[in-house]
C-alpha cells in the first residue's frame, strides 16, 4: 500500500502551486533561511569539503559491498537481542510492521519522522489494521492533522503559515478552551507538546526511521532536534525501525564522517540536538527502554538501482539541501512533485521507485542550473541523472508527441550541417526582420509555452554560427 | 518460495555482478569493520585540555545550553541547587543510580531527591555524562540503571554532570572510549549524543526551544 503518486500531473500541480498565495508566502522562508544557514555552517568547518569527499567514498564503498555489510549488520543486531526483517516492497514492509504491532497487542503506535514510512504508506496500513498511528515530529503532526503528505523531506510542514496551523489546532484540539491565544508559534508549539506528551506515554509501539545503520555494532542511528524520536522509541514496549537497505555504513567512524556533513547541509546546525544510537532492546539491568527491538529493511526497487547509472542516488542521506537550493522547488514547493520525495533528489529517485511512466515528468522540472549538485553533501551528480531519465523517457516513447516531433525535426537538421546553417540563417533573418520594430515578440506560433508568460526577444538577424565564423572563431 | 531476505540479497548480488563468496570483497569488509579507521577529523578539537574545555563551553553555549564549572565533585549539589533557585524552578531532582552522583552530599542542599527512571512527572533531572565532544559541545550519555534514558527526555529541565577529563576533542575519540568501556562491536542499548536543549523550526522556520524534550539543558563541568 504505497502512497499514491500524482507525479504524472506535475504540470497541473505546478500551475496550481504558482497561483497559491499561502504557499508562495511560506516558500519565502525556504529561499532565505536554509541557504544562509548552510553556507555559514559549511564555511565554519575548514574540513567540510574533505568531509564531503569522505562521505561520498564511504557510501560508494558500502554500496559496492552492500550484501556483505547487510549480513554483518544483521548478525550484530541479532547478537544484541534485536530482530531483522527484510521486505522486498512496500506491501511486505507494512505487513511486517502491522504484524509486529498486532503481536504486541498494540492500540496506539507513535511514529518518529521517517520518509521511508511515507514511501510505504505505513500510517494507512496501521490504521487499516484498527490501530492509531500518531506522527510526533511537530511538522509531521501538523500535516497528519491536515491529511497531507510532507512537502519537504526535513521540514514537512514548510508549505504552511502559522495561521493555517492555528486553524488546524482549533479544529482538532476541541477539548481545549476556545478562547485560548494561539497567535505566536511558541503557543502552537506548547499546545502540541502537551497533546503529544500524552500520546508518547500511551503508546504501545514506537516506529522510527534511521539515518544510519552501523554494520560494526548492529546499531541504528536517528538524528532529530525535537526529541520526539527518542520519546517514540524509549517509552513503548516495542521499537520498530523502518529503514531502507542503503542506510548501512560500516563503522561508527564512518557514521561520524557523514554526521558532520548531514546537519550542516540540512539545517545549517553543526550537529542536530539529538543523535541517538540504539542497539537492541532493553538489557536485563536496564530500568527503561523498549523490551523488543525490530528492524525492517526495505528494498522497494533499490537493489535494482545498483550497477546502473542511478546507483549514485543511493548515496543520498536525505538532508534536503538540493531542494533548499532548487529554483524549481522554490517556485512550486514539494507537493507539486506528486509523491514522497520532492526537489532534485525526488526528481531522480521517484522514477526509479515508481517507474518512469509515472514519475517521468519530474526530471524535466529542472533548469540544470547545477546548484543541487554543488551543495550535495555526498556529491550526487543530480543534473546528470536527470538527463539520464530524460533519455530513458525519450527512448521509451513516453514524452509528448510535440516534443518528440520537435526533437526529430531538430535532429534531421543537426545531422546535415549545411542545411542546418541555411535553415537557421533564413529563420533568424526572417524573425529579425519581423521583430525589428519592437525588438521582441508578444506571440509566436509553436512557442506559446514561452510567450504566454513573457516576450520572446527578437533575434538580431544573424545566427551564432555565422557571427562566430565572421570573427574567425575568436571570442573577442 | 524464497524468503524476502534471500531475494533482496540475491538481487543486490545480481546487480553488483558478484556472488558474495569473493575472497577479496570479504577481506575488504572484514578489514574495514575490524580497523574502524578514522576519516577526516576536524582540527578544531585537537587541543590541550584547558582549550578543549573552552571549546566545549563555547560550542554548548552557542546552542543555548548553559554551563557552570564546579571545582570538584563535592561542589556539584550546591551548583545544581543554585541553578534551580536562580531559574525559579522547584527544588526537586530525579536521578539514577550513578555512583558518582550517589557519592555527592545531596543532604547538604534543600533539594528533594528521588531516584529511578522517569514516568513523565519529573520537572528536573540530573544525569552523569559518559563523555563530551568539544567539536560541537555535544554530551554523550549511555543508558542503564546509572543514568536512565527517560531522564534525558521527559523532564523539562535536564542537568548533566560532565567530568572535564571526559571531554574529548572529537566524536572518534568518543567511539574509542566506548570501545574501551563496552568492548569492540558492543554497545549499551542507547548512546545519546545531546547538543543543546530540544528545539523545532517546523512552524515558519522559527527556531523554538522545548519541542518534546527538555526546555533547558544545564551542564555542570567537574574540574578534578
Amino acid at each position: 500500500m504505497s502512497a499514491l503518486p500524482t507525479s504524472e500531473n506535475f504540470k497541473a500541480n505546478a500551475h496550481a502551486a504558482l497561483g497559491d498565495a499561502q504557499l508562495q508566502k511560506a516558500l519565502g522562508h525556504v529561499r532565505v533561511n536554509f541557504i544562509e544557514r548552510r553556507a555559514s555552517a559549511a564555511a565554519g568547518l575548514p574540513e567540510f569539503e574533505a568531509l564531503r569527499d569522505s562521505a561520498r567514498d564511504i557510501k560508494n564503498h558500502t554500496l559496492a559491498h552492500l550484501d556483505l555489510y547487510l549480513e554483518a549488520y544483521e548478525k550484530n543486531v541479532t547478537a544484541s537481542g534485536g530482530r531483522v526483517h527484510f521486505a522486498r516492497d512496500a506491501k511486505e514492509a507494512c505487513a511486517l510492521i502491522v504484524d509486529i504491532c498486532k503481536a504486541e497487542g498494540a492500540r496506539n503506535v507513535t511514529k518518529g519522522k521517517s520518509m521511508v514510512s511515507e514511501e510505504i504508506g505505513l500510517n494507512a496500513a496501521i490504521e487499516a489494521a484498527g490501530m492509531a498511528a500518531v506522527e510526533t515530529d511537530l511538522g509531521e503532526y501538523i500535516i497528519q492533522l491536515r491529511g497531507e503528505a510532507p512537502s519537504h523531506i526535513i521540514a514537512p510542514a514548510v508549505h504552511l503559515n502559522k495561521e493555517q496551523v492555528e486553524a488546524d489546532f482549533r479544529r482538532v484540539h476541541t477539548a481545549l478552551p476556545e478562547g485560548r491565544n494561539l497567535d505566536a508559534p511558541e503557543s502552537l508549539l506548547a499546545e502540541a507538546r502537551g497533546i503529544l506528551r500524552e500520546k508518547f506515554l500511551d503508546a504501545d509501539v514506537g516506529v522510527t526511521g534511521a539515518n544510519f545503520l552501523v554494520a560494526e555494532t548492529g546499531t541504528s542511528i536517528i538524528v532529530t532536534n525535537e526529541g520526539n524520536g527518542d520519546l517514540t522509541q524509549t517509552l513503548p514496549r516495542a521499537h520498530i525501525v523502518i529503514a531502507s537497505i542503503e542506510k548501512i555504513v560500516p563503522t561508527l567512524e564512518d557514521a561520524s564522517q557523514i554526521l558532520r556533513v548531514l546537519a550542516r547541509s540540512a539545517t545549517g546546525q553543526d550537529m542536530s540536538v539529538y543523535t541517538t544510537l540504539s542497539t537492541g532492546p532493553r538489557r536485563a539491568s536496564d530500568p527503561d527502554g523498549p523490551r523488543a527491538y525490530h528492524v525492517v529493511l526495505l528494498d522497494n526497487g533499490r537493489s535494482a538501482m545498483l550497477g546502473t547509472e542511478f546507483e549514485d542516488m543511493l548515496r543520498c542521506i536525505r538532508c534536503g539541501a538540493c531542494m533548499n537550493h532548487c529554483p524549481v522547488y522554490h517556485a512550486v514547493g514539494g507537493h507539486a512533485y506528486g509523491w514522497v520525495y520532492p526537489g532534485p533528489m525526488g526528481a531522480v529517485l521517484t522514477p526509479s521507485l515508481i517507474g518512469v511512466d509515472k514519475g517521468g515528468h519530474l526530471p524535466n522540472a529542472s533548469t540544470f542550473c547545477g546548484r543541487c549538485e554543488s551543495v550535495c553533501p555526498v556529491r550526487i551528480p543530480l543534473p546528470k541523472m536527470m538527463r539520464h531519465w530524460r533519455e530513458r523517457e525519450f527512448e521509451r516513447h513516453l514524452s509528448p508527441a510535440s516534443v518528440r516531433y520537435g526533437i526529430g525535426v531538430w535532429a534531421f537538421f543537426a545531422k546535415r550541417p549545411a542545411l542546418y546553417r541555411l535553415a537557421a540563417g533564413i529563420a533568424m533573418g526572417a524573425l529579425g526582420l519581423l521583430g525589428s520594430a519592437r525588438g521582441r515578440f508578444r506571440k509566436l506560433p509553436l512557442a506559446g509555452g514561452w510567450t504566454d508568460h513573457r516576450d520572446m526577444p527578437a533575434p538580431q538577424g544573424r545566427t551564432f554560427q555565422s557571427q562566430w565564423k565572421a570573427k574567425g572563431g575568436r571570442t573577442r | 518460495m524464497t524468503s524476502a531476505r534471500d531475494d533482496v540479497l540475491s538481487n543486490i548480488r545480481r546487480s553488483l555482478g558478484v556472488t558474495g563468496h569473493e575472497a577479496p570483497r570479504i577481506a575488504a569488509v572484514d578489514e574495514r569493520l575490524a580497523r574502524a579507521a578514522p576519516g577526516v577529523v576536524p582540527a578544531r578539537g585537537q587541543l590541550d585540555p584547558a582549550a578543549r574545555l573552552a571549546l566545549f563551553r563555547a560550542q554548548a553555549e552557542a546552542v543555548q545550553a548553559s554551563l557552570a564549572v564546579a571545582a570538584s565533585a563535592k561542589d556539584v549539589p550546591a551548583e545544581i541547587a543554585r541553578y534551580l533557585r536562580d531559574n525559579n524552578l522547584p527544588a526537586t531532582l530525579r536521578m539514577g543510580a550513578d555512583p558518582r552522583l550517589a557519592a555527592m552530599d545531596w543532604g547538604a542542599t534543600t533539594l528533594a531527591v528521588t531516584r529511578g527512571p522517569s514516568a513523565g512527572d519529573d520537572l528536573n533531572a540530573v544525569s552523569h555524562a559518559f563523555a563530551g565532544a568539544a567539536e560541537t559541545g555535544t554530551l554523550v550519555l549511555v543508558s542503564g540503571t546509572d543514568n536512565p534514558t527517560t531522564l534525558n527526555f521527559l523532564p523539562d529541565n535536564h542537568i548533566v554532570v560532565l567530568r572535564a577529563a571526559d571531554i574529548d576533542g572529537d566524536y572518534e575519540s568518543v567511539w574509542t572510549r566506548l570501545r574501551a568501556t563496552f568492548g569492540k562491536g558492543l554497545m549499551p542499548r542507547a548512546v545519546n549524543m545531546i547538543t543543546g536543549p530540544s528545539r523545532s523550526g517546523d512552524i515558519e522556520q522559527k527556531l523554538l526551544l522545548g519541542a518534546h524534550g527538555p526546555r533547558r539543558l544545564h551542564i555542570v563541568i567537574v574540574g578534578d
